[in-house]
């Protein structure tokens, strides 16, 4: 069965989460533009999640977002709707697009709506248990042919694929946050995938514009592989610095250098956060089930245990978690001792920020080097000045660069990646990072 | 009318703040003034500059898309919130697309000369920031014909038709000649924008305006011949000016120099359904503008300031030639030559034009009066310029040169 035979009945299956509600907008587009350029097939998208007030979110978000590409492709829209004489206006356009794209969409609570797709889209909660479960049920009542793309982070598939009784039949297609926008997919192929499948998720991503980079089916993968390694690295510096500075501090000045001294587009607490503390230690316990048990952290447990769990609010703010913030910015630290956030804007953190030293002049900024087309001979200047400057910020920065550099080449060794240079793309791609870990600005 | 049968005058003009995008203040997200501010605010700007508002006799209102933008009709009866005393006499809205303003001047004017009438508020409003500018070139699109031309025609409309005309400019003077006169056209316009503290780029603070405004189209995504630069702004605005005769002159106890005499105008429309004659002229604007002139009996050369309707900066170019400033094809050698620069002999747009100070459509043929009046008057503060001539002239276009309303003015 071809790609487009099979794009004739598909499902998302956690639709109305956050991966899964971006993987629905970009299904529901293609097979929406589908629609309109082969009027004789049928398209349907089965979108299936356990919350009713989640998917009518859901619905309310594919409508905006629908409109949005429409207005973006109005062009394409004028040519599509040519023959309709009815449709003049831009507005007529738009509006006609947007209800195709929601003619399409089909919404339930049950997995029995998938029970006739070709391809189900899985973007559910990042646990085995949850996992396991829908693909037994999946297996159920889905026929022999369906091929099943997981959005998973970080579970091994092949293991999955057999407990669950689809082995071949399943792939990791890995989206990035928001899966609309952002272009990277990691495609992880079980050992016992059936090639055609393979062959489908890569020209599947190449039709929703996605570049991929092919991990092997080792816990937490490329990105996860590196992040939550990063992250307990973090997590160790701050509890390495934290007798002689203190905890809220030291945890302030970590996450300083990964931004402002290592130019990344957040602080590593920041970017926890934004993942959701929560979700962070899912992904570190599968990781920790399967790589052993170094990867454990007591002290997310305790965050967890006290409440603190960052994530976003469901209109797409950033709640508090190590770190809180105001207009989107780090504004305050969590001092689990005290159970309450300490203000940035008060003694303490000057006196941090002073211990640290300066940043490297003249100052550069993520935001500017990103929209700089070759950030390269800023960057080597850059780390020139942090190699040979004798200052707390400088050590730090340095020492997390390395660390950052041995996961990233663990990463190859262990063979998750097949180079260097995919990993350094999915931090690139993923993470927005200006350059790889593996990289030899430090040395 | 060979000649105007008696003296009318223009007086007290007054405009609002362009506002949209390149203000500071403005914002997609929050909420604006709708309508009635705008038409508020321009009216008692005007009726301040008077005595008693008692002595108008009518009110004429231009306004072009009320009725899609704002979903409001009737402005003639909403035009009376400016002052009480403007209730229970006539009033009425006025609408030739983008001459919109310019016809509510020509129609006053025909109400003094009527004898009817010996002071008129002429006034022109268009509030368009309520759309996603996608949207905006729908309701603008009525300028055109919307039975013939629409449905075929490019998704951004006007914007699609005067790309056709710099694509056919460009092939008649050279790529580069066209495209660097188009520049330049836009760098006059912001740099006078940057005087007036009503123009919406006022706040545009870019250094290399030239270098800007010769980025390449892209049609994927907008035109094939004009960038966002050459185009005028989306824009909340109005403006206010009177008409008045030698009496109403008395009546609204106005001096002589702070008044503007209209010498003469031109008012034509062109047939809507067909195409234009020649995509390289404003045919129609050149035959408004030689019928005021005619009437004021004044050759070009006679005139030492001019308001012209710069849409895109192609029309501004094609309005240099259409007034006679330049042969066909000379205009864009003309204006790169800064000829029409506020430095240049023929001063033009000194308040930014509808590239600088906005281009609310329904406002605009006003705004324009009021600008010349305010620079025959030494009134136009810190985007006055030395006048050495007499006379001014305004060029007000609806639609694909459709709708045209020329005046010629005195100080």
């Amino acid at each position: 069965m071809d790609l487009n035979t099979r794009l004739r009945q598909v499902a998302v299956v956690g639709a109305a989460g956050k991966m899964g509600s971006g993987i629905a907008l970009l299904l529901a587009l293609e097979l929406a533009y589908r629609a309109l350029e082969t009027p004789d097939d049928t398209f349907i998208l089965n979108l299936i999640d356990m919350n009713d007030a989640g998917l009518q979110s859901l619905v309310r978000y594919l409508r905006d977002q629908a409109a949005k590409d429409g207005e973006r492709q109005i062009n394409r829209l004028r040519t599509l709707f040519r023959d309709r004489a009815d449709l003049v206006d831009n507005q007529d356009l738009v509006q006609e697009f947007v209800f195709e794209v929601l003619l399409r969409v089909r919404t339930g609570r049950t997995l029995a709506l998938a029970g006739e797709s070709h391809l189900v889209f899985e973007a559910a909660f990042e646990t085995e248990e949850v996992k396991h479960a829908i693909y037994k049920d999946l297996a159920a009542r889905c026929g022999p042919g369906t091929y099943f793309l997981t959005n998973t982070s970080s579970i091994p598939l092949q293991s999955l694929s057999e407990a669950c009784g689809i082995p071949g039949r399943l792939i990791g297609f890995h989206f990035y946050n928001p899966p609309a926008v952002q272009k990277l997919v990691e495609l992880i192929q079980p050992r016992t995938c059936q090639p055609e499948l393979a062959a489908l998720a890569g020209e599947l991503a190449r039709i929703l514009r996605k570049k991929t980079i092919p991990d092997n089916d080792i816990a937490g993968f490329i990105g996860n592989g590196h992040f939550i390694r990063d992250g307990l690295y973090a997590i160790s510096e701050v509890e390495r610095l934290a007798p002689e500075h203190g905890f809220v501090p030291a945890l302030h000045m970590v996450d300083r250098v990964s931004r402002d001294f290592l130019l990344r587009p957040m602080g590593i607490f920041q970017l926890i956060d934004y993942v959701g503390i929560d979700v962070f230690q899912l992904i570190n316990q599968v990781m920790a089930r399967y790589l052993g048990a170094h990867l454990r952290s007591p002290l997310l447990d305790r965050y967890l245990a006290l409440g603190v769990k960052g994530g976003q609010t469901s209109g797409g703010g950033q709640k508090p978690g190590f770190l809180d913030y105001q207009k989107g910015r780090p504004a305050a630290v969590y001092d689990p001792d005290a159970k309450a956030y300490l203000a940035m804007d008060a003694d303490w953190a000057r006196l941090a920020d002073a211990r640290l030293g300066p940043v490297p002049d003249p100052t550069l900024s993520w935001k500017a080097l990103s929209r700089d087309p070759d950030p390269t001979p800023k960057l080597t200047a850059w780390f020139r000045t942090l190699q040979d400057q004798d200052s707390l910020g400088a050590d730090l920065a340095r020492r997390h660069f390395r660390a950052s550099r041995e996961t990233g080449l663990g990463l190859v060794r262990q063979g998750v990646a097949n180079s260097p240079e995919d990993v350094n793309e999915v931090l690139k791609l993923g993470f927005f990072h200006l350059y790889g870990p593996i990289t030899d600005y430090l040395v | 009318m060979k000649t105007m049968p008696k003296p009318v005058y223009l007086a007290a003009g007054a405009y609002t703040v362009s506002l949209g995008p390149g203000r500071r203040e403005f914002s997609p997200r929050t909420g604006r003034p709708g309508l009635d501010h705008y038409i508020r605010e321009a009216g008692r700007a005007a009726l301040a500059q008077i005595g008693d508002p008692a002595v108008i006799d009518e009110g004429v209102i231009g306004n072009f898309m009320a009725a899609r933008f704002n979903r409001q009709g009737h402005l003639g009866s909403l035009m009376t919130i400016v002052h009480p005393a403007l209730e229970y006499k006539p009033a009425l809205r006025v609408e030739g697309a983008c001459a919109s303003g310019g016809l509510a001047l020509a129609t006053g004017i025909k109400s003094v000369l009527s004898g009817l009438a010996e002071v008129v508020l002429v006034m022109g409003v268009e509030v368009q920031n309520t759309v996603k500018s996608l949207y905006c070139a729908d309701f603008l699109a009525g300028a055109g014909y919307y039975a013939g031309e629409r449905k075929d025609g490019p998704a951004y409309f006007f914007p699609g038709k005067f790309s056709e005309r710099a694509g056919a400019y460009a092939a008649k003077v050279g790529p580069e000649p066209a495209r660097s006169a188009m520049a330049r056209w836009y760098r006059n316009a912001v740099e006078n924008a940057r005087l007036n503290p009503a123009a919406q780029e006022y706040h545009n603070t870019v250094q290399d305006l030239f270098a800007q405004g010769l980025t390449p189209p892209n049609p994927r995504t907008f035109t094939e011949h004009l960038n966002l630069f050459d185009c005028s702004k989306v824009s909340d605005g109005a403006a206010a000016i009177l008409v008045a005769s030698e009496e109403g002159l008395r009546r609204l106890g106005l001096a002589r120099q702070d008044v503007v005499e209209v010498a003469g105008f031109g008012q034509m429309a062109a047939n809507l359904t067909a195409p234009p004659p020649d995509l390289t002229e404003l045919t129609t604007c050149r035959l408004a503008a030689a019928q005021a002139r005619e009437m004021a009996g004044i050759g070009i050369q006679d005139a030492g300031i001019f308001e012209v309707h710069d849409c895109f900066t192609i029309s501004g170019l094609l309005s240099v030639e259409a007034l006679g400033l330049a042969a066909p094809g000379g205009g864009a050698e003309l204006v790169s030559a800064g000829a029409t620069a506020r430095t240049g002999p023929h001063p033009m747009n000194t308040g930014g034009g509808l590239v600088g100070y906005g281009h609310p459509t329904g406002a605009s043929g006003v705004r324009m009066a009021v600008d010349l009046w305010k620079q025959l008057t030494g009134r136009a503060g810190d985007f006055q310029v030395p006048l050495a001539k007499e006379h001014g002239i305004m060029v007000s276009m609806g639609g694909n040169d459709k709708t045209v309303v020329s005046l010629v003015v005195r100080r």
